[in-house]
């Protein structure tokens, strides 16, 4: 089995695949833990059927860099989403919903309407569930990739302490001074970056499992913030490396295998703190 | 030590405290008290500075700067399960003072210390936030509040859950703070009794709102 898969590692795209793959974990599941500390939860799966969305828009514009679309349009939508109802919290799982499945329905509408492709079926189902297109980046995916998960990454690390008080209440980091507007608005951009890029990891509609699952994974059983945010990063590491390895070796979906993986994660971490 | 001048709060287009005036004194223990939903939170809120003026002004007066102002909202529902240790907590209370520093130095940890001391919670500095009881909870959100506080702590419903005994602890925790370290004490509370015992003046939000 080893000697396969050092044969496979041999291959570029495997590596490229293992790098994105490591980096999209770490970034989505920092993220993560103030995501579902906030009751934010649903807002990946809203974010990233725009961004499917937004892909098909690329599609039927012909638009050869299509994360020029993409990129602009999840995060317009993250911040609306995010930061626009402040006194009107009750709204916002409607407006995510909302977003959410329409989104969806625009981008399977155009896809089909404006297909160039003999194959639309083939061409959603991967779109969605990210099936091999990990495996097919190129060169220059895996720089972007790796451009912002550095800029995710040092952000967080330097807005830690910040994005730990904004979590925790916001009102009280209101009041001593601290700039919660300006925060949040930098959160639902960081937010955005994620879910696009993990798009491309495990595909539109399985990106919510990459944000919620570690963090609940490290909630079960660490206690402080602190160690379940290092907690998450690393399990969430820990399953998509061993989520792509599996794939690889089994020649099943990228996408759910990770996420399988998390789910096994999240059932020893559930068994072993009750 | 802190003047409204003809102040309205509100949210959208609703307004909740209009054209209200009044002066808070330096050295006060002051009690707001006031059916629901009759704007004492709201009241505090825009004190706190959370909640912008919609019209009229607060001024600080007696050289007051928003800094030495400390403000314990009332809990809410996400952040009792939350995944926290008090010392993360309570040492959040120094963000305002714009740190772009990934760790705290040792004059905030000290300050952080004395006012655990304060509210009688040094024996929970470790512990998870989550797990404490509910009278732990708002001792150290108060602890909290005075790390960022040095004058006025605006306290909404301190007491509101909690057990007769935690209650009296923490009534008598805020006495001390008042009559020791000569704090300015706001509090929005529904319990009178306790208002006409401790309070140096009480403020009956019903007569005002409408």
């Amino acid at each position: 089995m080893f000697d396969q898969l050092f044969f496979y590692l041999d291959f570029p795209f495997v590596r490229y695949a293992i790098i994105v793959g490591t980096l999209i974990s770490l970034c989505s599941s920092l993220l993560g833990v103030t995501l579902v500390l906030k009751r934010y939860s649903y807002i990946g799966d809203g974010l990233s059927h725009v961004a499917f969305g937004a892909l098909a828009i690329a599609a039927v514009l012909k638009v050869t860099n299509n994360m020029l679309i993409i990129l602009p349009v999840t995060i317009a939508v993250a911040i609306l989403l995010l930061c626009g109802g402040k006194d009107a919290r009750i709204k916002g799982d409607a407006a995510i919903a909302m977003v959410s499945a329409g989104a969806l329905a625009i981008g399977y509408l155009l896809m089909n309407i404006f297909s160039s492709s003999a194959n639309v079926a083939g061409d959603v189902c991967t779109t969605l569930f990210g099936s091999m297109s990990i495996l097919t980046l190129k060169p220059t995916d895996v720089y972007l990739c790796v451009a912002l998960s550095i800029v995710v990454l040092v952000t967080f690390v330097l807005f830690y302490h910040k994005i730990f008080a904004i979590t925790f209440d916001e009102n009280f980091a209101r009041a001593t001074g601290v700039n919660v507007t300006l925060f949040n608005l930098l959160i639902a951009i960081i937010i955005a970056v994620i879910i696009v890029l993990a798009m491309n990891l495990v595909g539109a509609l399985l990106v919510s499992a990459l944000v919620v699952f570690p963090a609940l994974s490290a909630m079960r059983i660490f206690k402080s913030f602190f160690s379940v945010t290092v907690a998450a990063a690393v399990i969430s590491v820990i399953c998509s490396l061993a989520g792509i390895l599996v794939a690889i070796l089994a020649g099943t979906p990228v996408g759910s295998t990770i996420v399988a993986m998390d789910i096994v994660a999240f059932l020893i971490c559930f068994i072993t703190s009750s | 030590m802190i003047k409204c001048h003809n102040l309205t709060l509100g949210y959208g287009s609703k307004n909740i405290v209009n054209s209200f005036n009044y002066e808070i004194n330096s050295g006060e223990y002051l009690c707001i008290i006031g059916r629901n939903g009759c704007g004492k939170t709201t009241f505090l809120r825009g004190l706190a500075g959370v909640l912008r003026p919609k019209a009229g002004r607060i001024e600080l007066r007696d050289n007051l700067r928003r800094n030495q102002i400390g403000y314990l909202p009332q809990i809410t529902i996400a952040q009792k399960d939350f995944p926290a240790s008090v010392e993360e907590i309570v040492l959040s209370a120094f963000q305002g003072k714009s740190l772009l520093l990934p760790f705290y130095g040792k004059a905030l940890r000290k300050r952080a210390d004395e006012c655990l001391e304060l509210t009688h919670a040094t024996n929970l500095r470790k512990e998870s936030f989550r797990e404490l009881s509910g009278g732990q909870k708002q001792r150290v959100l108060l602890a909290r509040a005075l790390c960022a506080a040095e004058r006025l702590l605006l306290l909404d419903e301190p007491v509101t859950g909690l057990d007769p005994e935690s209650s009296q602890n923490m009534y008598n925790i805020i006495k001390d703070l008042h009559e020791q370290k000569k704090m300015t004490i706001v509090m929005v509370s529904h319990d009178v009794e306790a208002a006409k015992k401790y309070a140096t003046r009480i403020l009956n939000f019903n007569e005002i709102a409408q």
